[in-house]
């Protein structure tokens, strides 16, 4: 008797029973990521939520092919190659033969990715008669916004490893387009399953796909959990499992970081950074991200239509405080209005500099010696861009009372905001842009183009048809250094004419425990947890 | 006389909760925002989808025939989905109400542990210096709101010592099957997973909410024990038991306990409620995904039919508990069943 008292209580605090553990204490081959957000779906193609991306795009899908971070050049994934047609129009893909899909609770995979499962995912975005196209409200925010479902004729199998695109016309944004998070493979023979199963709706909420960790479960406001997919075709996943640990409030993120509850921590606010980096055990990656916080003047309304005074406000702010105060040295000076870390980049000669003489010489050239009153919008959110665009408007509104101009800030609610600058209300703005995609195009055509004037997307309301017409040469092009020259020529042209002074480039932030190896931040695009490990 | 008794609580505990069910059923008139979406969750639904909504509901019929329908809807366990997650929420409240009973217990029996032998050893040294401590430990206790205390065991234990986790139940890689939903207890059926190691994590997890929670209860118990005692000890048999020359510990163990104990017993089912209100706060502090948690969030989300099942549970429970102490009070205090009329 006494045994099996001693039995019970040895087996209830300890666990210790003749058997062996069922499962052995993976907490070390686990991962916990600290996530800001609940996802919105599982699949990226029907979402342009960074939060959501961070979570699902790497983790679950593969694209056709991939973008280097470094050399912006094109890399094979599920596609091994592709050639491109003559006039631009055809882009044929072969796909790799070795291609599991995930096998998890509700779906085992019969066969292969196949040319089939990539007709079926591009076809979903703009073939109405495909079966899931109206699932989701058949609404596809990337896709749409660059019009790729004008752009794309039909999605063809030549074979059952080749698929051919036919495109209405030649674009040379397409590939990067199609390397985007976005673009993802889904099993059509899932969707087979599920259209059977009459589940339509599961088909973005229980993901199946060919990345390295497959979904188990997902709790909300709480966790998500994936596991490893043991067959992935690239390379072995170290991690047993990856969970996504819920935490919407930043300072309770921090805190978990620092009690090690996270592995990995997303977006850390720069005020917090202090905090993080005095820790050894916690490591503070500042990732260079494809944007750019600028200040764009109506060009449309007088003084602002012309370059001189444009100028003359350029050189009245003092850059070097802004990057002190608003972005506490975690931001890049912007010195063109492409990003450092993009190809097509060159630094700008001509760059504004902070200095008042050579503002109000402008100003005297353009007739306004006695200076002008003007209203300065400042967009009411922190964004990556711009962590605090009311600190800023206050900052410049300082130096340029110094060369007798008179700004007074204007604040609206986002939305509200937004939809006036879109009606163009205004003399100015503080604003910005994250791209999508490293393809230069993705920051000039929906800022400074005329299309985009007339949309409502370009705050500068800039409409300049020699620039137009730069874009357009270069779009027409897939010569890379022919594209780069177009591009060179685009970001002179924005430093000359000054429709907007481009600022600084905010860096992402993450906070990871230093026994993790293997997580880099990208410059665009949604974090990889692909090959993370623990040393 | 008992089964008098336990009809007279039993009609009441009907009444209560006929009462409970109609309040819970006006919400849906008294919240703003559509009828439709009120009681069902759906938004945005289609014209057919809010007309059959419509004719389910009854909504176009009397007051009573909708009550009815309410009425019917709630025991099939059709509580409405949520706004914010989409989700039924009877099957939130089944997934969460779990965690915070076991919070709640687990808090409950620390309460009891601590609280009664400490109140229990203040009156036996009444006045001296084991009684004086004692006092003005669990003042301090009573006093200190229970957010604070969280906050600053958060700062020492978790931030600075590094001795415990700040939130959750259990580690995140530990995947445990939820089958009772109270983790200790699933974890046992799963036959200690990955070698015990999951059941100390659920424990670290445990202690500092539970010692949060604890702290009100712990003390309340700690005043009423002691108090009761004194009662008690003050009376003519003890006296009388005194003079024939029992020590200390005979009269407290073998006459005075007993009788002392039995207004604390009612005491601690009493304390369900608190509990409950107090859970709430300490569920957010460490993010212990409960029924408190959820329904903080819902208020703030302005989720009517999560608020209104997750009220409507809470409130079953409080009120079911409260009764049950009551009856486990009278089947040990014959006098208690003479009362005239219940009282909750």
């Amino acid at each position: 008797m006494r045994k099996l008292f001693f039995g019970v209580l040895c087996t209830a605090l300890f666990g210790c029973t003749d058997q062996a553990p069922n499962k052995v204490n993976d907490k070390s081959q686990g991962l916990v990521y600290c996530a800001e957000a609940n996802p919105v779906s599982f699949n990226p193609q029907v979402t342009t939520t960074g939060s959501t991306i961070d979570i699902i795009a790497n983790q679950l899908y593969d694209t056709l092919i991939s973008i280097d971070p470094e050399s912006g050049e094109f890399l094979p994934e599920l596609a091994t190659s592709w050639q491109v047609s003559e006039d631009g129009k055809s882009f044929t893909f072969t796909l790799r033969d070795d291609v599991q899909f995930h096998d998890t609770l509700y779906f085992t995979p019969t066969r292969k990715m196949n040319a089939d499962d990539v007709v079926f995912s591009f076809n979903r975005l703009f073939d109405v008669y495909n079966p899931y196209h109206f699932v989701g409200d058949a609404n596809y925010p990337y896709f749409q916004s660059i019009g790729l479902d004008q752009l794309i004729r039909q999605v063809k199998k030549v074979d059952e490893h080749t698929v051919r695109f036919d495109l209405f016309n030649a674009e040379s944004s397409f590939l990067s387009n199609i390397a985007t998070d976005f673009a993802v493979i889904l099993s059509k023979e899932y969707a087979d399953q599920l259209i059977e199963l009459e589940h339509k709706q599961d088909f973005d909420q229980k993901p199946v796909g060919t990345g390295p960790y497959k979904y188990r479960e997902f709790l909300r406001d709480n966790l998500i959990r994936y596991y490893r997919h043991e067959d992935y075709w690239k390379h072995p996943v170290y991690m047993e499992q990856l969970v996504y640990d819920i935490t919407t409030n930043g300072t309770s993120r921090i805190a978990k970081m620092l009690t090690k509850e996270c592995d990995i921590t997303a977006h850390p606010s720069a005020t917090q950074l202090t905090v993080l980096e005095q820790r050894k055990d916690i490591e503070v990656e500042k990732a260079a991200n494809l944007n750019i916080g600028y200040w764009a003047f109506n060009t449309e309304k007088p003084p602002f239509d012309n370059p001189l005074v444009r100028k003359a406000l350029a050189h009245s702010i003092d850059f070097e405080k802004i990057m002190q105060a608003v972005f506490y040295n975690n931001g890049i000076l912007a010195r063109s209005m492409l990003p450092p870390s993009s190809w097509a980049f060159e630094a700008q000669q001509k760059m504004p500099t902070y200095d008042p003489e050579k503002a109000k010489e402008y100003l005297k050239q353009a007739g306004l010696e006695g200076g002008f009153s003007m209203t300065l919008w400042a967009m009411p959110v922190s964004r990556i861009y711009n962590p605090n665009a009311r600190k800023m408007a206050e900052l410049i509104q300082r130096d340029l009372r110094d060369i007798g101009v008179n700004a007074r800030i204007v604040e609206y609610e986002w939305n509200t905001f937004i939809e006036r600058v879109g009606r163009h209300e205004h003399d100015s703005v503080l604003l910005g842009w994250a791209a999508d995609t490293p393809d230069p195009d993705n920051f000039f055509s929906p800022l400074l183009s005329c299309t985009a004037t007339f949309s409502g997307k370009n705050p500068s309301n800039w409409c300049n048809p020699e620039f137009d017409l730069l874009l357009t040469q270069a779009l027409d092009t897939n010569d890379m250094e022919e594209r780069k020259y177009y591009y060179q020529q685009a970001q002179k042209m924005v430093i000359e004419q000054l429709p907007l002074v481009p600022i600084a480039h905010g860096l992402r932030f993450q906070a990871t425990s230093s026994d993790i190896k293997g997580v880099s931040l990208r410059p665009f695009g949604g974090i990889s947890l692909a090959e993370a490990r623990r040393d | 006389m008992f089964a008098k008794y336990a009809y007279r609580r039993l009609s009441l505990l009907c009444f209560m909760l006929f009462t409970l069910t109609i309040f819970t059923f006006a919400l849906n008139y008294l919240f703003p925002g559509e009828l439709v979406t009120n009681f069902s969750g759906e938004v945005n639904s289609s014209y057919a989808q809010t007309q059959a909504l419509v004719e389910k509901y009854r909504i176009e019929e009397n007051i009573f025939v909708q009550y009815g329908a309410f009425m019917a809807r709630m025991f099939e366990g059709d509580w409405g989905l949520s706004l914010s997650s989409g989700q039924p929420v009877l099957s939130h409240v089944q997934h969460l109400f779990p965690a915070t009973l076991e919070l709640c217990l687990y808090a409950l029996t620390v309460a009891v542990i601590i609280g009664v032998p400490s109140g229990v050893i203040a009156s036996a040294y009444h006045k001296k210096w084991p009684d004086k401590l004692i006092n003005s430990l669990s003042l301090m206790g009573f006093s200190i709101p229970v957010f604070w205390l969280a906050l600053l065991l958060i700062m020492a234990f978790c931030l600075g010592l590094g001795l415990f986790p700040m939130s959750g139940r259990i580690g995140l890689l530990y995947e445990i099957q939820p089958v009772t939903h109270f983790i200790l207890i699933d974890i046992y059926l799963e036959g200690f997973p990955y070698g015990g190691a999951a059941f100390w994590d659920a424990l670290h997890h445990l202690a500092l909410p539970t010692v949060v929670l604890a702290m009100y209860p712990t003390t309340v118990l700690i005043r009423f024990t002691r108090d009761s005692m004194l009662e008690v000890l003050d009376q003519n048999y003890i006296k009388t038991a005194r003079a024939k020359g029992l020590n200390r510990s005979q009269l407290i163990i073998h006459h005075a306990l007993r009788n002392a104990l039995l207004p604390v017993i009612k005491q601690i089912g009493l304390q369900f409620s608190t509990l409950i209100t107090l859970a709430m706060i300490t569920e957010v502090i460490f993010s212990w995904p409960g029924i408190g948690r959820w329904l903080i969030e819902s208020i703030y989300q302005r989720d009517y039919p999560a608020i209104q099942g997750g009220l409507l549970a809470v409130s079953f429970f409080v009120i079911i508990a409260n009764m049950l102490s009551d009856f486990i009070h009278s089947i040990l205090d014959p006098l208690a069943r003479n009362q005239a009329h219940g009282k909750v």
